[in-house]
């Protein structure tokens, strides 16, 4: 069962009183090898879930590392099927670790709902962020997903009231994705005082576990975040990883980089492990 | 389906046209692009609003604009008589600012006090800069990179009238990119900020109610063309890029049933070659920028980057209602190369002394056969939608004229 990856994953982070540490990287920067390879570094230093960022041309909701990771992938011709291949290639090896794919709609909706559905759960995909569909737009992909008990993450915001949070959470499912600042991947920084109300409230609504990301760097921000949240997303910054090995050219750089960010993000959400 | 008399009821309630339109954004916007709709519908009711549109579009646009009978080149042609909308004559020289005057007392009716806007061209851009310094808004202007170094003049002019202009590298550093940059600056700055869309695209209802403000085109033309000719028109025609101006002049003739609606797509260097803007003729469903619509991609799902010597029609996709209108077939959609844009600038420049611009330049690349078909008893009205000004250096550049 899909959906049980993810709520063993929150289930295992909970039995020993922390947040689950989420780690997002871009498919197929600088290349899939190396994206492979950075899963596998991802997992054995503390990730509790991989995002694989599925590359699309026009990455609205992202700051400038995560855009230029989608085009230093599209220049290496990544297609969405060479994510799933990725995903696949990584779940022949990891029973456990969840998968979940975030992206943009189009290159979905371009392959077909149906066929997407079909495909990423062969591929051991347990769930899906599109940023772009709103729980408005989002029915025709649910009704495939509920075929292969994918899970529909969501994205709620600090402009989420209470009312819209009800909406958000209708037919979402696995855990609540909260972006902590009103903005763009990777800029700014987030303030955990200005939306702790947020969180209780989104928790609240939603009954799912409720991750937060966006502006979240370093060891010391993402420990701030494990107190109030169930899971701490990071992603612009092991992207960045990627970028220095694409501009080096020492492609194992990134995963090596990267495995150590995990290493310091996860023992700084286990030492504020709730009492 | 009957869609007889039914036009009106588009978009629905969850802002489709048929399977077009909607609401693909972020969460983030989500609570904003609802508000607006909220206010959109009181402002609709409010007979202020619409006294202070009447006001400003008389006195400030110069509004009505005429219905000119093109009389040379219905000569030339030898076929049905072609009647000019003359929306170019309007304030900054094109159709844009009947929906920039609109959205921004839509916007300060909500209480923002910083608009941003996305432009190609610049037209929209010094449109919405004109509208704001008027009302002493502040004003941000995206503008990709290279359309920033094509595009000076407007760029100054911009500056004069108190824009910031950021140029926009991201991407492919094209109109594209400078959408995906202010819905970027939009998410961010979502308490005081107010995003101008330019064409009738985007999340809903931004396709409605830039189709509702450059409804005037429409309305205008349809009195008009009663009043001389005592008769509706065979065939109403215009260019698209966005297709906020030929969904302006189509709306209020689409229950007309006897009036043909033509739109003209930029076929660039031709759709064969695959450098082109025409999303319609050449490109597939998808969603991109709020909406579902027809665009340019790759069968990944990729956005491709369009191509056209006009700067307004350089987009990958279309607003969502001409992709309804054309999938029910009520509007119909040509296509045009830059090569055949140039000659038909210089042709309606000799022949009528108007200065087109290069984007309604692809219309009328079209009307000579559309007139010839028709024969002598036809009647055409077609949307002169922008003046030539801004095309000048463009168009001196591709007849390989020094200036």
């Amino acid at each position: 069962m899909p959906t049980s990856r993810i709520s063993d994953a929150f289930a295992r982070a909970k039995g020993e009183n922390r947040a689950a540490l989420v780690t997002y990287i871009m498919a197929g920067d600088p290349d899939l090898e190396t994206s492979f390879e950075a899963m596998k570094a991802l997992r054995d230093n503390g990730a509790d879930i991989i995002e694989l960022g599925a590359p699309f041309t026009d990455p609205m909701a992202d700051g400038a590392s995560i855009q230029k990771a989608g085009l230093r992938s599209l220049a290496k011709g990544t297609t969405l099927r060479d994510t799933l291949k990725l995903a696949a290639r990584f779940r022949e090896e990891d029973q456990t670790t969840p998968l979940i794919l975030m992206g943009y709609a189009n290159p979905v909706f371009r392959m077909g709902y149906g066929e997407f559905a079909s495909a990423a759960a062969e591929a051991g995909i347990d769930g899906t962020i599109l940023v772009d569909l709103p729980p408005e737009e989002d029915g025709e992909l649910r009704e495939e997903y509920a075929k292969h008990d994918l899970s529909v993450i969501r994205l709620a915001t600090p402009t989420t009231h209470e009312a819209r949070m009800a909406k958000v959470a209708e037919g979402a499912s696995g855990f609540l994705y909260f972006v902590a600042v009103t903005g763009v991947t990777g800029a700014g920084s987030a303030d955990p005082k200005a939306i702790s109300g947020n969180i209780e409230m989104a928790k609240r609504v939603s009954g799912l576990p409720v991750c937060v990301g966006f502006g979240v760097k370093s060891g010391a921000q993402a420990a701030e975040m494990a107190k109030i949240a169930d899971g701490v997303v990071v992603g612009s910054a092991f992207v960045d990883h990627a970028e220095k090995a694409h501009e080096s050219g020492d492609f194992s750089s990134a995963p090596r980089g990267m495995g150590v960010l995990a290493q310091e993000l996860s023992s700084a959400i286990k030492e504020v492990a709730k009492p | 389906m009957d869609l007889r008399n039914t036009w009106d009821q588009w978009p629905d309630v969850n802002g489709r046209f048929g399977e077009f339109g909607g609401r693909y954004v972020a969460e983030t916007l989500m609570p904003l692009i609802l508000e607006l709709e909220a206010e959109y519908r009181k402002a609709k009711e409010d007979p202020a609003f619409k006294e202070q549109m009447d006001d400003l579009w008389t006195h400030y646009v110069g509004r009505p604009s005429p219905l000119y009978f093109a009389e040379r080149m219905t000569e030339h042609f030898g076929g049905a008589k072609i009647y000019f909308k003359r929306d170019e004559l309007n304030h900054t020289g094109a159709h844009k600012i009947n929906n920039c005057l609109g959205q921004v007392l839509l916007a300060m009716r909500m209480g923002k006090t910083r608009i941003i806007a996305e432009t190609g061209a610049g037209q929209h851009g010094v449109a919405t800069a004109t509208i704001c310094a008027r009302f002493g808004l502040k004003c941000v202007v995206f503008m990709g990179e290279t359309d920033v170094e094509r595009q000076k003049p407007n760029v100054f002019r911009m500056r004069l009238l108190g824009a910031e202009i950021v140029p926009v590298s991201s991407g492919t550093g094209t109109l594209k990119d400078a959408m995906n940059e202010a819905l970027r600056d939009w998410v961010t700055n979502v308490e005081d900020t107010f995003y101008c869309i330019g064409t009738a695209a985007g999340p809903h209802p931004y396709p409605e109610l830039v189709r509702d403000f450059q409804s005037i085109i429409g309305k205008e033309a349809r009195a008009q063309i009663l009043e001389r000719e005592g008769r509706l028109p065979d065939v109403v025609m215009a260019c698209i890029g966005g297709g906020s101006n030929a969904i302006g002049l189509f709306h209020p003739f689409l229950e007309d049933e006897g009036v043909r609606m033509l739109g003209v797509e930029a076929a660039g260097h031709g759709i064969e070659t695959g450098e082109h803007a025409a999303a319609l003729n050449g490109g597939k469903p998808g969603i991109l920028h709020g909406n579902k619509t027809y665009l340019l991609q790759t069968d990944d799902g990729q956005i491709v980057d369009a191509h056209s010597i006009s700067a307004g029609l350089d987009y990958p996709g279309i607003g969502p209602e001409h992709a309804f209108l054309r999938d029910s077939g009520r509007a119909e959609y040509l296509s045009c190369t830059d090569k055949e844009a140039l000659e038909a600038f210089q042709l309606c420049t000799r022949l009528e002394g108007i200065i087109p611009a290069l984007e309604p330049s692809h219309a009328i690349a079209r009307v000579g056969e559309v007139a010839k078909e028709l024969g002598p008893d036809g009647l055409i009205v077609l949307n002169m939608c922008g003046r030539g000004d801004k095309d000048v250096f463009s168009v001196a550049k591709a007849l390989g004229v020094d200036m």
